[in-house]
This record gives C-alpha cells, structure tokens and sequence, in this order.
C-alpha cells in the first residue's frame, strides 16, 4: 500500500546486549504461522500412521516405564497406581524433548534459508514449540482414557493447569533459544542431544515420586524446572496439594532460562549467516 | 519523486576466516579453551565480529575485506544495476541491504519495506502442495497473508501451474519449481527490490516474461537494485550503474558508462603500473613509481608456467635522504587471501640510511610456489624509528599462474585434483622397515 507513509530502516553494526525485536516479530506473525502450519503439515508426511505416532508414542513409553518401574522395580509412586502416576509426567515430558530437540537443531537444520533471506531469526526455534503442540494436544486422548480408566475427577487445581503448560512451552523454547545458536557453531549439539534427552528424563520426578529425594537436596533438585512441571501436572489433575516448595524455584529457573536465551540468541545472531 | 529511498554511507564489512577458529569448532575443544584461558577465548570469539587496527590495514592474514568504505543514495523510483565482476563485494553488499549480515561499519538507511530475491524459491518445501508453498514462500519473502490471498490468483495464472496447485511440488518439474518460485517474488509489492541473478533461470520465453515483469515494477516507481551478469537486461531495465571491484566502488554513472568500465576492468589490474612524477603515491620521505611483474629475463609477463619464477620489480624514490626505508610486498589470491608478505632485506639497505635518489628493488618468487590462479599484489613502505607509512598501494599489479600439469611441477606425475592457496614443491623423504616375521627368524 504505496499511500502509506513507508517505514525506515536503519542497518548499523551491532553493539552490546539487546532484546528480541517484538514489534518486529509482531510484523511477521504470518510468515511465523505459516512455519508452524509447514512444520505440522511435513511431520508425518509418507507415514501409515500419520498423527497415530503422536498417541503411539507415549502409550509405548508408558506400557515400558510401568512394566520396568511399576511392576518390576516396584518404585513408591505415594499410593497412586502407576500407569496413572507416569502418564501425567510422560504426555508432557514427550513434549518437552521432541520441542527441545527440534528447536535446537532448527537454525542447522534451515541454515539455506539462514544466508538467503532475512526475516527475525527467532522463529526458527520458536516453531516448533508451537508446531509440537498438535502432538501435545492430540497425546491429551490418552491422558484422559487413563483419568478415566481410574475414575479420577479433577478438582479446583485444574485451573491452574494453563500456567505449567506454559511453564511447558518455556522451557524447551529457553533451552532451543540456547542450543540453536550454539549448534550453529558447534555441530556437537546434535550429537549430544539424544544423550542430554535420555538424561534429562531422571532428572524430573518423571518415573519416580519427588518424595524420594532426600530433604536436603529438595532446593536443588526443584531448580531444575522440570520438576516444577512434573510436579504441577501431577498436581492439578490429580488433585494433589500443590508442593510449592518442588514448584517456585523451577519456574523462577525456567522464566531465568527463556529470558537469558532470547539475550544469548540475539546476540550471537548477528554472526550466523558469517559462520554457517 | 525524488525522495532517497536507499542511503548508503561508509559500509565496511570484514571477514575472519582462518586458522584461529577454526581450530575450535568442536564443542569439546571449545570448553577446553574456555576452561584453560577463559579470557583468550572470549577474544577470540569476539574477534569473529571485531576488528582492530591491524586488520584494517589489511596486513592480517585472517582478514577478507569485502566490502571497503561504499557509499551512494537511490532516489525513489531508481533502477539500478550493480555490477561487479565474482568476488567484486557485490553478494556483500546485498546481504548487508537484506539484513542477512551486519556491516562491520558504516551505517544504511532504507525507506521503505524491502525484499529481497537472492535466490527465487527460498524455503520452499518438497512435501507441501504449490497453494501451500506459495502463501510459505510468500510470508518468507515479507508479504502478510492477506497480500498473498489477493495477488493469489495472478500469481497461480503467472506461473502457469494451476492444473497442480494441489500437488506436492516433489511431483513438479524443475522447471515448474523455478516457475512458481519466481511468480510469488515477481508479485511482491515492496518499496524497494532487490533482485540477484534470477534471470538465469527458466527457459527462454519464460525470460522474456520476467523481464517484462521487471520493466513494469520499475514503471510502477518502485526502486530496484538488480545484479546480474545478463548484459542485455542489464542495459533493457536499468538506467543507472553502480561498478564495485575489489569492495570498492569504482563507477557510478549512466549504466552504458558503467558497462564500459566493466568490460574493461579485467585490464584494470595490469601486470606492470608507472606512475607520473605527480600522480606517484608516496609519503614525506619515499614515493612509488612504477611496479612489474616480470620474468627471468626482466620482460613485462601476465601469466606463469607454475614451475617458473616470478620476479616483481619495485621502482620508488627517496626523497629525504637519511631516513630508513622498508619497502614490502603482500601477494593475495582472487579471493582475496594474503598468501604472505615479504620485506626486502638486501643487507646494503636494510637498517641503513638511505640516500635520496632512485632505487630498485626486486624480489623472485621461486617457481613451484604459488597455486595456479590470478595473484594481486599490494605494494608498501614505510619508514622506521619512528614508523610511518610511505605508500600503500593495494592491488597495484596482477599475474596469472598456469598450472600445466607437467611432471617437473609439485604434482609430479598425478594429475588429478590437488587444491590448497600455495602450490610448493617440497621433498618427501620415507623410509621402510621390514616386518620380521616369526618364520623369517631362525
């Protein structure tokens, strides 16, 4: 709309810490759409199952976890049976790793279109955490067949569910924000991630209860902000007291590591193109 | 009308390439560093990006400069050909006007939205249908999605692939791909377009169809910056030149001047340079006068068999007497890498005062050295206690070396590829060890 008065650029090199440009993101909200929609659309292109996989998936590691750690193991889950107690943690946990690994390998991954054209780079690890979302939603089926094999109503809790799914979402976006552009100088990330996933499972009251560890590493253990959404999860749709002691430090470490990523990120930026 | 829709003023941009970072581009070596010299690290992270003194004089030998001290405006509505010969900084500066990089310095202001086509069909994706791939691609290029929905339909007519749209474009041909591709850019409505090289794609007719499309965005007073080694679009669709070599602009004028120049600039770089008494560049102590490249027996020579020896002859004059000089030369490859430098070191000289007058000095390069390719030399001198620049003069002179594959050369009797930036011949030396087997012993 050449009537419009045209809006001015100004190219200068770059100095010092800056933010994410939110206006600019702002403008190019379609083009970010549409990447998502790409993402969703491309994923399970020339499979049989389809969108299948996104409920396979976590009903196998689920059929696992329960048979190795319910049923062998016999692990205290604090009196909740375990395909109950896992499947609150693993429908998230599987979020959470598909969107970290995707979202750290994205800008390697688009690197052609990194030196051909110019757009906020900061989509590109942000898309699929929205994209992987579908699989989330679509994962929530079983979910909810399991609540409803065991008879459990949630209670008041449950409105606060919104706020760990968004704890959810900022968590693999802090640690893709990271990985992204480190991996763009160091290829290692892709090689380390699978490892670093595998780990991390551990790290979160996923497979066992958080009771189980020891009072005096409690503050430590809940920084890790998995915990908080494990915990969370658990929480609200079990109808658990909310242990806030497992919860607010993670999502103090959680907040602390998106809002360093978007700083880190937007300060490697400007040598990408230079270095891919 | 009239209005400046590009300004450009000073832009610079280095590159590091080089030894230095590469040698940690594994994460694990990178931690070691860190770990080791934290603060070393850091620099050498930093200087990815940073650039001091010394890499502007052009003596590091990690530095490429691409782009050199640029400056021009576009008025609203100008089309402009950027011209420039491969390596010339034509890709830099585009990518510098896209955003894809940040200058090193220097500073562009652009009114107006701007897109860019540096390559038509960016982010196109195989498994998507050509609908879906039109409003992806279309977004990636700046369009809101309310733009694509309306231009939709000519740009789907434009391509001519309408019978498909609903067909993942790895079922299209490479043609229909460039085709589509090339649709979506040509309906942007952006205020200024930077177009590079698409032209050289698609059939002929199809050619002819972009071009057109081009004279009409031009027509409707968008600005555009068009780079292409397309000749005759270049004069078709542009009324003004810009001729950039070696990152500096060289011409800005009418694009038939300008094409000129370019055709001639091959000669730009000669194998031997004199200068007039007035023009010859020089400082308050020495100045240069004349610089060949030649052969053996002192004649002026362009091109090498790699197994000859190169001479380059500096011609200069002292016009203090008493001061100490130190002439020295830097050879650089096409793309622009300082192979080495060298300081003359004749040991009258050296160290010594000098008398005023006219000196020659001559320095060979052995045969079996360089790599085959074209070699620029930038020529200096400066003068000691305390130091002060003379003369610098980049690319002053250029020669070729000629690879002819002969068994004397450092490839012997392989003939197949054998890369690098130098091209020594150097002796090997291997010795063999016999296995003692059981059975061998007595």
């Amino acid at each position: 709309m050449p009537a419009q008065t045209p809006p001015t650029t100004v190219i200068e090199p770059p100095h010092g810490w800056q933010f994410v440009d939110l206006a600019e993101l702002r403008r190019y909200r379609d083009l970010f759409y549409f990447l998502v929609l790409r993402d969703i659309k491309v994923l399970y292109a020339q499979t049989v199952l389809g969108f299948s996989w996104a409920i396979l998936n976590p009903v196998l590691q689920i059929v696992l976890f329960t048979v190795i750690f319910g049923k062998v193991a016999k692990l205290d889950t604090d009196g909740i049976p375990y395909v109950l107690f896992s499947t609150v943690a693993i429908i998230p946990w599987t979020y959470m790793s598909e969107a970290m690994n995707t979202s750290s390998q994205s800008l390697v991954v688009n690197q052609n279109m990194l030196g051909k054209i110019y757009f906020p780079r900061v989509i590109f690890p942000l898309t699929p955490i929205l994209a992987k979302l579908v699989d989330f939603v679509i994962s929530l089926v079983v979910l909810f067949a399991v609540m409803v094999w065991y008879e459990v109503v949630p209670g008041w809790n449950l409105l606060l569910l919104p706020l760990f799914i968004l704890l959810m979402m900022i968590i693999p976006a802090g640690i893709g924000l990271w990985l992204s552009a480190l991996a763009i100088r160091f290829r290692d990330v892709k090689f380390a991630m699978p490892f670093i996933l595998r780990m991390l499972i551990y790290t979160a009251p996923i497979l066992y209860a958080a009771s189980a560890i020891p009072h005096e590493w409690r503050l430590l253990y809940s920084l890790n902000p998995l915990v908080a959404v494990v915990e969370g999860f658990r929480a609200c749709l079990l109808e658990q007291p909310l242990q806030w002691a497992y919860i607010a430090p993670g999502v103090m470490s959680g907040v602390l590591l998106f809002v360093s990523g978007l700083f880190y990120f937007r300060r490697m930026e400007r040598v990408f193109a230079d270095v891919i | 009308m009239g209005n400046t829709a590009i300004r450009v003023q000073e832009l610079t941009k280095f590159y590091r390439i080089g030894t230095g970072i590469r040698a940690q581009d594994s994460f694990a070596t990178a931690a070691w560093q860190a770990v080791k010299s934290p603060l070393a690290n850091y620099r050498k992270y930093r200087a990815l990006y940073r650039f001091d003194e010394h890499d502007e004089a052009g003596e590091s030998s990690d530095v490429i400069r691409a782009l050199s001290g640029i400056s021009f405006e576009v008025a609203e509505g100008d089309v402009v050909g950027i011209l420039g010969h491969n390596g010339a900084g034509k890709s830099t500066l585009l990518k510098i006007l896209s955003r894809i990089t940040p200058p090193t310095r220097g500073r562009v202001e652009l009114h107006g939205r701007i897109s860019s086509l540096l390559e038509v069909g960016t982010g196109f994706h195989q498994e998507l249908t050509g609908r879906e791939n039109i409003y992806l691609n279309g977004t990636i290029l700046g369009m809101r999605k309310r733009e694509v929905d309306r231009k939709f339909d000519e740009i789907v007519a434009f391509s001519g692939v309408e019978r498909f749209l609903d067909t993942p474009i790895k079922r299209y041909s490479s043609g229909m791909r460039v085709r589509l591709a090339f649709s979506v850019a040509a309906h942007l409505e952006p205020e200024i377009l930077i177009i590079d090289e698409v032209l050289a794609v698609g059939d002929a007719e199809f050619q002819k169809k972009c071009i057109n499309k081009m004279q009409d965005v031009g027509r409707q007073g968008r600005t555009v910056l068009f780079v292409s080694h397309n000749m005759p679009a270049i004069l078709s669709l542009c009324s003004r030149g810009i001729l950039i070599n070696g990152g500096r602009l060289v011409e800005d004028g009418p694009i038939q001047s300008v094409v000129e120049g370019y055709s001639q600039i091959r000669t730009i770089v000669p194998p031997a340079r004199e200068w007039s008494e007035e023009k010859a560049p020089g400082g308050d102590s020495a100045r240069l006068l004349g610089v060949r490249v030649t052969d053996r027996h002192g004649t002026i020579c362009d091109a090498f068999d790699i197994r000859e020896p190169i001479r380059l002859e500096l011609l200069y004059e002292v016009t203090r007497a008493g001061c100490e000089l130190l002439p020295h030369l830097f050879v650089y490859n096409e793309e622009g890498v300082n192979l080495f430098g060298t300081l003359e070191d004749d040991a009258r000289w050296r160290g010594r005062e000098r008398h005023s007058g006219i000196y020659r000095s001559t320095v060979t390069l052995p045969g079996n050295l360089l790599a085959p390719g074209r070699h620029y030399v930038n020529c200096s001198a400066i003068t000691l206690n305390p130091n002060v620049r003379q003369f610098v003069e980049r690319s002053v002179v250029a020669f070729q070396v000629i690879d002819t594959v002969a068994p004397d050369s450092a490839r012997g009797d392989w003939a197949g590829p054998l890369g690098g930036v130098m091209r020594p011949k150097l002796s090997w030396d291997t010795e063999h060890r016999p296995v003692i087997t059981a059975r061998a012993a007595p």
